[in-house]
């Protein structure tokens, strides 16, 4: 800067570095985009060490008697891997669970939605929250210790482990997410349906069920599908409350395995990596991954189709 | 067309149905209404009375136990010793990695993906990969884990760590931090990055100076919802092989992070799947430590959210 | 001026609003309406927006209810019962009075549904199918969707899908309808089927029209009502009735001056 008479030329004050900002920001950038990719890393890294040990394991266990034996018998002399047996027991669970959690969630979502008055609607909402944020394995604990002695109040030959009490009870921790998307969809339903509702002399129950469920059903349908996934992969309860018993049947009242609960009794154990037992868990974390992706896919495809386009 | 009494609403019509069989008809319509309405009722009543039965039977049977002593304790064979504090100190290690993982990664991959990346196809296959990535049963997690972090990474994680849990926690809740963080940067108005693109910022200068400062405490909630996840999460620790017994802390320092560990929920678990009954109150009263962090936790999130709206 | 009017009206009056006024809450939307809608006739209601005339159009079939906070004063008769009156099921109201709305509305059910839906829960006991295409036939668009009666009725156009809605108003065979400005989503042909539809629909019911557009409003209406709406002292508007006369009467010679303003385009 020179001094002079005349006042400083104005341009000397400014002194942009617009070289170093777009390097910083360059810099923000590849680094924030390598984070982006964690995301993909991680479902890349899922997929190989899952894949990588299920090739393994089937060069040992042919994939046909993999899916076709019936019996699950790892420690034998003679192991069989029936997955259909550890399949079933899953899939006992997440049916009694979805039967429990479809109309509690979904009448919650309709009274929140419809029913509530604001002023309640406001400590609802964190209520159910709470349900939804209760760790599954405190769930375990009260599907155990409280509920199965309930239940064998009422049903004498229910075994101390049993799918029953599991299912309900992991029913009623997937009910606030049913709740909650299903509530989404319903209010994604435009007022003016309701309101053509109630021009034809509807009355609010005719409304709700003949024009705004309907209206809504994609996204309810949606809902009921990650219930069914989540509680097809949860563990702690169907763990601790459904027992460790490789049997395959349907019958609620007896202990059974699920995948998830066999997964972590291997991992307790000690287990040698690469020994057949350590590899099948792999397996069976392949096949709950597959049918898990299956739902989440069919979830996405069936939003897609059948959400109605309102303007 | 004159009507003959004019107290009612009725008129002709090809309609074979006349105003008392509808007058009949509404009045069981609205029968079934209010049954109706009392389900939707119920529902939401059952639910909640299951979650207080839950917390009142946790709370009768753990309250008794949780003293100094059971907060001091190393776990032990004996009931009436046992305490949880390697669990508990398990628990806040894992959770202060897994918060300053998640924190800069979830929030920078939100950011470039909401700020910087378009909408072309990239950004949506990463969209459906994180979407799809949230439903991944988390035991899921803990096969990647006990590969990736325990097996191929053991020179750095020294196997069965804290490192290696927290990693993999990080993964599982990586998600919630991310979608968290893009919705609160899409509420940001637009006019607000114009406004500051028009004074000559870079576009990192004004999500810096400008939007995320705004997004903050949305994105705040997401970490502290994800973080709430993770101290509850049980089954990917087991499967990668957090120990249940740990008569010891891990050391203060970075050689601590490759010490093994355990935390809360295993704890528990460890105590519930005995067949001891004696063990079951030590479980009750390790959830009541569990919930009155996470609770704590949830307050705070629910806390920086109604700031938030407003 | 409204008397004089009312002295006009030799046909009989299907509803007769008497000293109406409505609340939202603790502000007054519209003060003290009296008209008489004479029965198989056409009637609009023209104004400035906030002028109350759909908030009067709602309160003739009690749609205003589903409005938390909305109160209605003065008397309302339908058949000489009081529409407010204790024991007046809205729902039997809204069964004899239908309304269509200025979005069309379908339900995103198929085209046959959305006929049989408003029939069914109200009780009809007759033939479905007939029903469907007797309403469908009515509201003039059975040409176009009688081969598709099972698709969505999203699928049709936003014309289609006004009158599938005028369609779906008179299968429950109402006395009335209240269209709330139907054609102002729709383009200039789909409008010229909507007025052309309500000259035939006026033999068999008697409707009620919002419109904003005056030519609308010429074109189609026996009578004609004018709101307008004036600053209250706490700084809110308030709508009330100008003028209310034949259609003929208030476009070429209006008593008030407002009227006058308003129709030759002056304001609004």
């Amino acid at each position: 800067m020179t001094i002079s008479s005349s006042p400083p030329d104005p341009s000397s004050l400014w002194k942009p570095n617009r070289k170093a900002s777009k390097y910083v920001q360059r810099v923000v950038v590849w680094i924030f985009g390598a984070f982006a990719l964690v995301s993909v890393a991680t479902t890349f890294g899922i997929i190989m060490s899952l894949m990588l040990e299920t090739i393994n394991f089937f060069k040992t266990v042919p994939i046909w008697r993999f899916l076709t034996d019936t019996q699950w018998t790892p420690l034998f002399s003679n192991p069989q891997y029936g997955i259909l047996v550890l399949f079933s027991a899953t899939f006992l669970t997440a049916i009694i669970a979805i039967s429990v959690a479809l109309p509690l969630g979904l009448f919650s979502a309709i009274y929140l939605s419809e029913y509530a008055p604001p002023q309640l609607r406001k400590w609802l909402k964190p209520a159910l929250e709470i349900l939804a944020g209760v760790p599954t394995v405190v769930f375990g604990y009260f599907a155990l210790l409280l509920v199965t002695p309930f239940l064998q109040f009422f049903i004498p030959n229910l075994g101390g482990f049993n799918a029953l009490s599991a299912g309900l009870v992991l029913g009623v921790s997937i009910t606030p997410l049913v709740a909650s998307l299903s509530e989404d969809a319903i209010y994604a339903v435009p007022e003016s349906l309701q309101k053509g509702a109630y021009a034809l002399g509807c009355t609010k129950r005719e409304a709700i069920v003949g024009v705004i469920l309907p209206s809504a059903l994609s996204g309810i349908v949606a809902s009921c599908i990650l219930a069914i996934s989540r509680a097809l992969g949860e563990t702690m309860i169907v763990t601790l409350a459904a027992g460790q018993n490789p049997n395959l049947t349907l019958n609620p009242l007896v202990p059974i395995m699920t995948m998830t609960a066999y997964i972590v009794q291997v991992s307790l154990g000690d287990t040698p990596a690469g020994s057949i037992a350590f590899l099948s868990i792999f397996a069976v974390g392949m096949t709950l991954f597959i049918i898990t992706l299956i739902f989440n896919i069919f979830s996405f495809w069936f939003v897609r189709t059948f959400r109605e386009k309102y303007e | 067309m004159t009507t003959s009494n004019p107290q009612s609403f009725e008129r002709e019509s090809s309609w074979n149905i006349d105003q008392a069989t509808f007058l009949k008809a509404l009045r069981q319509r609205y029968t079934f209404d209010k049954v109706f309405a009392t389900l939707a009722l119920l529902a939401v009543v059952f639910s909640l009375f299951v979650l207080a039965v839950l917390l009142i039977d946790v709370f009768i049977d753990g309250i008794g136990r949780v003293n100094w002593s059971f907060l001091t304790s190393f776990p032990s064979r004996r009931p009436a010793e046992a305490g949880l504090v390697s669990a508990l100190v398990g628990t806040v290690w894992v959770m202060v990695l897994v918060a300053l993982i998640t924190f800069p990664v979830g929030v920078g991959a939100g950011v470039f993906l909401e700020e910087f990346i378009s909408d072309n196809w990239f950004a949506r296959a990463i969209e459906i990969n994180i979407s799809n990535l949230a439903a991944v049963p988390s035991i899921i997690y803990g096969l990647l884990g006990l590969q990736v972090f325990v097996r191929v990474m053991f020179p750095i994680t020294q196997g069965r760590s804290i490192l290696s849990g927290a990693l993999t926690l990080s993964l599982l809740v990586l998600p919630i931090v991310i979608i968290a963080t893009r919705e609160s940067l899409r509420a940001v108005p637009g006019s607000i990055r114009q406004a500051g693109f028009a004074l000559g910022a870079t576009r990192w200068q004004v999500v810096r100076e400008h939007v995320l400062p705004l997004a903050m405490p949305g994105v705040l909630t997401g970490v502290i919802l994800a973080l709430s996840r993770a101290i509850g999460e049980t089954a990917p620790l087991i499967t990668i092989g957090a120990l249940t017994y740990i008569p010891f802390l891990p050391e203060l320092s970075l050689k601590g992070l490759q010490s093994p560990f355990t935390v809360l929920p295993i704890q528990i678990f460890n105590w519930v799947s005995r067949p001891q009954a004696d063990f079951y109150s030590l479980a009750a009263g390790g959830i009541i430590v569990l919930m009155v962090v996470l609770l704590l936790m949830n307050a705070t999130a629910i806390y920086l959210r109604n700031r938030f709206q407003k | 001026m409204i008397s004089d009017s009312m002295n006009q009206t030799l046909t009989e009056a299907a509803l007769r609003a008497q000293n109406v006024f409505v609340y939202y809450g603790s502000t007054l939307a519209v003060r003290d309406v009296t008209l008489d809608i004479p029965k198989n006739k056409i009637t609009a209601f023209i104004g400035p927006s906030g002028c109350g005339k759909s908030t009067i159009l709602r309160c003739f079939n009690r749609t205003n209810d589903l409005i938390s906070g909305a109160r209605v004063e003065g008397k309302i008769t339908f058949h000489g019962r009081d529409l407010y009156a204790k024991g007046v099921d809205p729902v039997e109201v809204r069964r004899r009075i239908g309304m269509v709305f200025q979005k069309p509305n379908p339900f995103p059910k198929s085209i046959y549904e959305n006929i049989a839906f408003g029939a069914r829960i109200n009780g009809y006991q007759g033939n479905m199918d007939e029903l469907v295409e007797q309403s469908l036939r009515s509201a003039a668009i059975w040409d176009e969707v009688k081969d598709k009666l099972k698709e969505s009725g999203l699928s049709l156009s936003g014309g289609q899908q006004q009158r599938l809605c005028i369609a779906r108003a008179i299968a429950i065979e109402p006395e009335i309808i209240l269209m709330d400005e139907p054609c102002s989503a729709l383009d200039p042909i789909s409008t010229l089927k909507v007025e052309e539809l309500m000259q035939q629909l006026k033999e068999r019911y008697t409707i009620v029209i919002v419109t904003h557009n005056m030519q609308q409003a010429s074109r189609v209406s026996d009578k004609t009502a004018f709101f307008n709406a004036e600053a209250t002292d706490k700084g809110g508007k308030v709508g009330y009735l100008v003028e209310y006369d034949d259609t003929s009467t208030i476009f070429s010679n209006p008593k008030q001056e407002y009227t006058r303003d308003y129709v030759s385009g002056r304001f609004g």
